[in-house]
């Protein structure tokens, strides 16, 4: 018979799995068309918006950039965002004008730059009614990544939004701050704005745990 | 996302898991941040939630890596067989509390019975197998089961000490419920000497966080005269509920 209330808690949890790197060939599972395989039936790849979804149309594109400066060619990047209206879409449909969802790599054709093709997200309601500025979030995979780091990307035009953003805010200093803010660029009709991610070093991206 | 707003997860341990910075692991150097980790304390919903993956429209051969690949694309389903040990990767995925993960994405990829990934970038002196590509994925069941059919791969070398070799290792992706349960690790195999000589592995600080990677011989859901099978159960982190909001 067990004594209650006698173990801490912990060790009535069970461990977590603990977490490997995805590797240099993590395409071939998540990206097969990088690694060069045919697709299946679907794939969750980096058009998260059809011509069909609400809101305004951007592309986001950067590359992922290591402590020496070089560019990560083997990384991969998923997405997570609210639609344009601040709401997550969690059933992932791809025949659903838009999906919260999606996946991209770097790419040696553009050079080691990875792109998402989506809407704007909206302002996302926290339950005290303050209001998160529109942000995606991100998740990086790389060899040489042991655990996947989580950042966020929000937009250098909405200015406004962001200084009342409690997440934003929590960045203590607003030199770190501003690693996460996505810089807008013209490009024809196309909306695009580029977020590159520093792992290491100058111009460090805020990396969150939660 | 009402039904994710009372939603928290255990928090991830962080020594558990590999530091970022673990030079055995050269690559690590200059991947790693040096700056700590920014804490969110109280999580968002952003953070809470997760893709739903039960309309992926997949294939169904999808988890048959026997199966699912043909060079030759006339010939998909025939006699024509990869070479190597048939095995069944088989497990249920859990979170910290024991309980089932139900209808989660699981995926997963690895090299071929020679060590060699069909991938672009691998240039490794084994050679590509015409029967095998190397990649599965399926939905848990109901009670968090999933099941792959493969071959086993086989160890390769690789560039790090100078005489540097991957032990067998089939590579796991699993969603869990939310973005904040994403888990990728790999599956070793049980009794791979190569195993305690591997600087990725060796990432790990405690022995016991190794072993939640091994993939167990299990005789009893092996099948007679056609494969082995390995078992290999996830846990992802426990969530827990918020029955007292402390704002305001």
């Amino acid at each position: 018979m067990h004594q209650p209330n006698t173990r801490p808690l912990t060790q009535s949890l069970l461990k977590e799995t603990a977490s490997q790197t995805a590797g240099p060939y993590v395409h071939i599972g998540l990206a097969l068309d990088i690694a060069g395989l045919p697709p299946r039936e679907e794939e969750i790849w980096n058009r998260l918006a059809s011509d069909d979804a609400r809101g305004e149309r951007i592309e986001l594109v950067g590359r992922v950039i290591d402590g020496n400066g070089d560019t990560v060619r083997d990384a991969l990047l998923e997405a997570w965002q609210a639609d344009a209206d601040g709401e997550y879409q969690c059933r992932f449909d791809l025949q659903a004008p838009f999906n919260s969802f999606g996946r991209t790599a770097a790419t040696v054709e553009n050079d080691g730059e990875w792109t998402f093709s989506t809407v704007k997200p909206g302002a996302v309601a926290l339950p005290d009614g303050r209001k998160m500025a529109p942000h995606v979030n991100l998740a990086v995979f790389a060899r040489g990544v042991n655990v996947q780091l989580h950042t966020r990307l929000y937009f250098d035009d909405e200015r406004d939004a962001n200084d009342a953003c409690p997440i934003l805010n929590s960045v203590e200093s607003p030199t770190r701050r501003r690693t996460l803010i996505a810089i807008r660029e013209e490009a024809g009709e196309q909306r695009r704005y580029r977020f590159d991610i520093r792992l290491q070093g100058e111009g460090e991206t805020v990396f969150f745990d939660f | 996302m009402p039904s994710n707003d009372n939603k928290h997860y255990v928090p991830r341990d962080r020594n558990w898991h590999p530091p970022a910075h673990a030079p055995g692991y050269k690559t690590t150097v200059a991947r790693s941040p040096r700056q700590a980790l920014v804490s969110l304390l109280s999580p968002t919903v952003s953070e809470r939630a997760g893709p739903d993956f039960t309309r992926l429209r997949m294939g169904p051969h999808d988890n048959d890596l026997l199966l699912n690949f043909r060079e030759d694309p006339a010939l998909a389903g025939s006699a024509g067989l990869p070479i190597g040990e048939r095995v069944i990767m088989f497990g249920r995925v859990v979170d910290q509390f024991g309980k089932p993960v139900p209808h989660t994405l699981v995926e997963m990829w690895q090299a071929n019975a020679g060590g060699r990934y069909r991938h672009k970038k691998d240039r490794y002196l084994a050679p590509l197998d015409p029967n095998f590509g190397g990649v599965g994925r399926c939905l848990t069941d109901e009670s968090g089961w999933y099941r792959f059919r493969t071959v086993k791969p086989g160890p390769y070398p690789w560039p790090n000490d100078v005489n540097s070799w991957r032990p067998a290792h089939i590579h796991v992706s699993v969603m869990g419920p939310s973005i904040s349960t994403r888990l990728v690790t790999q599956m070793y195999f049980e009794g791979d000497p190569l195993i305690p000589l591997c600087p990725i592995v060796n990432t790990l600080r405690d022995p016991e966080a190794v072993e939640t990677m091994i993939g167990r011989l299990d005789m009893a859901n092996s099948r007679s005269m056609d494969c082995l099978a390995y078992r290999f159960d996830l846990v992802v982190r426990g969530e827990l509920q918020t029955y007292f909001e402390n704002q305001g």
